[in-house]
């Protein structure tokens, strides 16, 4: 009884790092424009697509390097091609509405339209036979008692851990993430005081979608099969996790998309599996009854 | 005269289409664009109460349809037809003529009762949040569907067919089109009512600043509830007659696709403006209807030109990526929608000399 519970929680660890990661790039994002960008999980779907492209190339062009060498140079590669996806997006899309100032919901509609691009083209160009990702890791499962971990799963959860902690190093202590909460604070103002508004803003779209491609990567690796909607479901699950945290703050969306882990993983311990969506979802809207603004979500003032 | 100008049309256009039909002058295809364009006016324009009347940021629209389609459904197979699962009928099935109407409006009921799921925490909560709220409902609704393993689950619902089936045998005129047309025109007569009503005024008064309407005596709680109310039991209705159009449901056809399909029509049509909507969803089923034939007429010109590799074809695929970009495009040319925030007498003022609005 035990053992399953303990078993069940590292389930729901790994399963939580992957809604944090993405959870993370929506709060960047937000806490920056004010933006939901609703494509973010399709830039997740992208960031497993590409990495199984590089991956497959890399290992028909050299088939006898070591896997862990493969991934090595699979990782920034495909963080980096991600990134030039999101910051293409922000290009096109999402600068010429922002310059006219647009109304704020118009360029939420945008970025549900760019998403919606982004799955059904891939669906259209690459056929609708799913992709196997190639095993680059070789499973080593340790095993204490009755508990078993492999190696990937540790290495998921670190990872999230990690980025985390990096994101939170820049947002607090750098100049760049100073100048991110500057303009989240007074968009107008910013700009007086001599701050590029854009470059901060694309420097925010590159780490939200690296981040939302390393997640894809590691999904991938976890779950070794990839279909053009696989961003999807998982992209609104991590927004929803990321307000339940208090959207536009770091700490919310990493402990919120852990949070959504958990209740999924749980429900589906105890429950038919079926029922996964349905009590995930009440918690989360008690949660937001209770607390309209999310966990670390401040309540904001209106000046009359 | 000019009082009569508008429902005589009205009339006219209702009478010509359903005697057309009936004589089997127009094919049933064409009849089914028309119905599933009046079922998109019906949702475009409820879900303008909310998004454009209000101005608040809601995008769970497709659940509330679900509730109605399978409220009616269920309804009706149980009254008028005999069904493996709900036995037979409790009704003569020759009284599904006069009773269709109002199971149609027991399903917008149920779905407006399930628009209080929405409406209480948009007391508190602002537009991201309630975003997400409507959102979770959307799930939940659907969830909730899929676990009634005794209306179908996953598998979807059908059965709707006989009850059509039961009406025509009784006169036989297409009735379920006659339905959708009274249903459409009651749902723009009553949009277009409650919004130029001093009720309605409170509702946009909320979108141009709660805090200042709340003080100047609105009631804004109760006006969210009754905006929430009638937008999902309007969009309840929707689903009813979709369901009877299809015959068959699914409660995956009703999730967050078809919500983001409502989110377009609305916003291609412009916020709060109801000759808008309904000339957007006019517009946005032509254009997947005649996406149709475009796409593969555009395979073959392209294969024909040599611009496309012999194994390559442009499949129905390309429908939702063409849609979108064509949206993307709209936005970043005229943001604010086709008509923007005015309704057709305001860019044409000499049509109100041919109809007078009480």
């Amino acid at each position: 009884m035990l053992a399953s519970i303990i078993q069940n929680l590292f389930n729901a660890f790994q399963w939580g790092s992957f809604y944090s990661l993405i959870a993370l790039g929506y709060t960047l994002v937000y806490g920056v424009l004010r933006l939901i960008n609703f494509a973010h999980g399709d830039i997740f779907m992208v960031g497993a697509y590409i990495a199984f492209f590089i991956a497959t190339a890399i290992l028909g062009m050299a088939a006898s390097l070591p896997g862990w060498m493969v991934l090595a140079m699979v990782i920034p590669l495909t963080m980096i091609l991600t990134a030039v996806v999101g910051v293409s997006l922000e290009r096109i899309a999402y600068r010429p509405l922002r310059r006219k100032g647009a109304h704020r919901l118009y360029v939420v509609i945008t970025a549900l339209m760019c998403g919606l691009v982004l799955e059904n083209g891939n669906l259209a160009l690459l056929g609708a036979s799913r992709k196997s990702f190639p095993e680059l890791v070789d499973k080593v499962v340790y095993t204490v008692g009755d508990l078993s971990m492999t190696n990937l799963k540790i290495g998921v959860v670190f990872s999230a851990i990690l980025v985390f902690i990096f994101l939170h190093f820049i947002v607090t202590k750098t100049k760049i993430g100073m100048a991110m909460r500057a303009i989240s604070y007074d968009k107008f103002a910013v700009p007086l005081m001599g701050i590029p508004i854009d470059t901060v803003i694309v420097f925010t779209f590159i780490l939200g979608s690296s981040f939302a491609g390393l997640a894809g990567l590691l999904f991938a690796l976890s779950y070794p099969i990839l279909d053009p909607y696989m961003g999807a479901m998982i992209g609104w699950k991590a927004f929803i996790a990321a307000v339940v945290g208090g959207i536009g703050d770091i700490r919310g969306a990493f402990l919120g998309g852990f949070l959504l882990g958990f209740v999924e993983i749980l429900v589906v311990a105890v429950f038919p599996s079926t029922y996964r969506d349905l009590i995930a979802f009440a918690i989360l809207m008690t949660i937001l009854c209770i607390k309209p603004t999310g966990m670390f979500g401040v309540a904001g003032t209106t000046k009359i | 005269m000019r009082k009569l100008t508008v429902p005589t049309l009205l009339l006219a256009i209702t009478g010509v289409i359903v005697f057309m039909s009936h004589q089997e002058y127009i094919d049933l295809y064409i009849q089914s664009v028309i119905m599933f364009m009046g079922v998109n006016i019906i949702l475009s324009s409820s879900f303008n109460i909310v998004n454009g009347y209000m101005g608040e940021f809601a995008c769970g629209h497709a659940g509330f349809m679900a509730v109605g389609a399978y409220v009616t459904s269920v309804v009706n197979v149980m009254l008028f037809t005999d069904d493996k699962v709900f036995g037979a009928a409790l009704l003569p099935p020759e009284t599904a003529v006069y009773l269709f109407p109002f199971t149609l409006l027991i399903g917008g009921a149920a779905a407006a009762v399930a628009g209080v799921l929405v409406a209480i925490p948009s007391f508190k909560t602002r537009d991201d949040y309630l975003a997400i709220i409507t959102i979770a409902a959307n799930f939940i609704i659907i969830s909730t569907i899929i676990n009634i393993d005794k209306i179908g689950g996953a598998r979807g619902f059908m059965g709707m067919k006989k009850v059509l089936f039961a009406m025509t045998d009784s006169y036989d005129i297409p009735w379920i089109l006659l339905w959708v047309m009274i249903f459409t025109f009651g749902t723009v007569f009553i949009i277009r009512r409650y919004v130029t009503s001093t009720y309605g005024k409170g509702i946009i008064a909320i979108k141009q600043d709660e805090v200042a309407a709340e003080i100047m005596s609105v009631n804004t709680n109760r006006m969210k509830l009754v905006a929430f109310m009638l937008s999902s039991g309007l969009a309840g209705i929707a689903g009813g007659l979709f369901a009877h159009i299809l015959g068959y449901i699914n409660p995956n056809s009703f999730g967050i696709l078809k919500s983001t399909e409502c989110l377009v029509m609305v916003y291609l049509g412009g916020m709060g403006s109801l000759s808008g909507s309904v000339i957007s969803a006019i517009l946005f089923t032509l254009l997947l209807e005649s996406l149709r034939f475009i796409i593969p007429w555009m395979d073959t010109a392209m294969h024909y030109m040599h611009l496309l590799p012999d194994s390559y074809e442009l499949s129905q695929v390309w429908k939702w990526v063409i849609i979108p970009l064509i949206l993307i495009l709209l936005m970043q040319f005229r943001p604010e929608g086709i008509m923007g925030n005015r309704e057709l007498s305001d860019v044409f003022p000499k049509l109100k000399k041919f109809y007078s609005f009480k």
